[in-house]
């Protein structure tokens, strides 16, 4: 099994022992929607134009929350310091780290996403399926960051503080492409979409590119 | 150096900002050996012994494990390599079994169920294989500690005070493995204040102060324990 598979499934057996990071998620990605849909009539124009906005504040957010616990997980114990003792390239222990929070993220937002079409009075149609790989997309560049950014602030005084102040600004890119090409879906009016879909794959593949790069630099003390 | 030598390390030194932490560390240990290295707190020992685990980049020279230079090819020297720390980091979450088929993974270990079911019987948990490491008390985690150490059988093995918070079995566990580890030709790096216990099986002995070693000599050499007295318990130069 390759070290890049075994971080995955240990982080998967822990969640489903601990249920905590899915579930944090789960409730904040819930809890910001049933606000906003609250706040605004559902028929409203306001609203149509919030949406998008509204979907991508509770991925990112809650992706912070499952991004939290996974550094609390690799910090108690210190056990972040074992799996750096392993002899394996530690750019590999990073995608570990990246597959596993994207599934974690992943999971939350297959539940929270129907729940935005339905808040919203979307259809599970072909927009809903344009949504889905939008965010992948997005989820998967804020799954690479912050996999990095939470190693880092893993090494600060303010562990929970340190991670949202590093993540928001560099994924503010990532969550204005994917608001837009949400925005783009909704409306029905998606020429132009390629270039924010280029810019987050583009992204993605930055992101991921230099945090491998430099996790090893970032990892030791 | 010749190539007997497991772990050897030229001038080694470590700084944190302003702060030494090692001053130039030169030390040899044949394979086979057990150093038992003293010093106070803030000496320089877990420093020099998380560097030889290549968990700490040092800041000038070079050090090597079974001759494999451990900043140019860290991965492969940390196959000969096993670390216990004050922590032992151990997943809470899972149970003995799971997180040492973990860590057999992350070794690229085939069929190690064996091993570790051998390993956990070694340490006295076999009969605990099944329960959350959350529910262990310290001795029990510095045991299945131990057991991830020896998961891959490395060659050198580097310890840093691993009688902390041992009970009087677990101690006389530890001292078994560490025995059986000796005569099987592993080379062994202990850390400890205390001299008995460092002294126990050690065969050489070495004392490190402000980030230098101060005194080295063969472990029944009776100049040890007025080193120790001196650096030690008096704090010679302070």
């Amino acid at each position: 099994m390759s070290p890049v598979i075994a971080i995955v499934f240990k982080d998967i057996v822990i969640e489903m022992r601990s249920k905590e990071s899915v579930s944090s998620m789960l409730m904040f990605g819930v809890l910001v929607l049933t606000i906003f849909s609250f706040a605004f009539e559902p028929s409203s124009i306001e609203r149509s134009l919030i949406a998008p906005g509204t979907l991508w504040v509770a991925f990112s957010f809650a992706a912070i929350l499952g991004l939290n616990r996974s550094l609390a997980m690799e910090i108690d114990n210190d056990c972040l310091q074992g799996l750096l003792l392993a002899p394996v390239d530690r750019g590999n222990l990073y995608i570990g780290k990246v597959a596993s929070n994207f599934t974690f993220m992943m999971i939350a937002e297959v539940i929270v996403l129907p729940i935005f079409v339905i808040f919203n009075n979307l259809k599970f149609n072909l927009q809903f399926l344009e949504i889905a790989g939008i965010a992948v997309l997005g989820t998967f560049a804020i799954a690479a960051i912050g996999s990095i950014l939470s190693t880092i602030s893993a090494n600060t005084r303010m562990k929970e503080v340190m991670l949202p102040v590093l993540q928001i600004p560099l994924t503010v890119p990532v969550v204005i492409s994917s608001v837009e090409a949400t925005s783009m879906v909704l409306s029905g009016d998606t020429k132009g979409i390629s270039s924010w879909l280029y810019l987050l794959a583009g992204f993605s593949i930055v992101y991921l590119t230099v945090s491998y790069l430099v996790f090893e630099f970032v990892v030791e003390e | 150096m010749p190539d007997t030598f497991a772990l050897e390390s030229e001038d080694i030194r470590k700084t944190f900002g302003h702060f030494t932490a090692l001053a130039g560390v030169t030390l040899g240990v044949k394979r086979g050996e057990f150093l038992a290295l003293f010093g106070r707190n803030g000496a320089g020992k877990t420093t020099f012994l998380k560097i030889a685990a290549t968990l700490v980049r040092q800041s000038q020279g070079k050090l090597r494990v079974e001759g494999i230079d451990t900043r140019e090819e860290p991965e492969r020297a940390r196959r000969h390599i096993g670390f216990l720390s004050h922590n032992t980091y151990l997943y809470r979450d899972l149970n003995p079994v799971e997180n040492l088929r973990f860590f057999s993974r992350l070794y690229g270990m085939p069929d190690s169920e064996e091993r570790i079911l051998a390993l956990l019987d070694r340490v006295g948990l076999r009969r605990r294989a099944s329960d959350p490491v959350r529910a262990f008390s310290r001795g029990l985690h510095q045991r299945l500690g131990i057991a991830r150490v020896m998961l891959h059988d490395p060659s050198v093995i580097l310890l840093d005070e691993p009688y902390t918070g041992l009970d009087a079995n677990a101690v006389e566990i530890l001292n078994q493995i560490l025995d059986q580890a000796a005569s099987a030709g592993k080379t062994i790096i202990l850390t400890s204040h205390d001299l008995e216990q460092g002294l126990r099986a050690a065969t050489r002995a070495a004392i490190i102060d402000r980030g230098k070693i101060v005194f080295d000599s063969g472990a029944k050499d009776p100049a040890i324990r007025d080193a120790y007295a001196a650096y030690i318990r008096l704090g010679v130069g302070r």
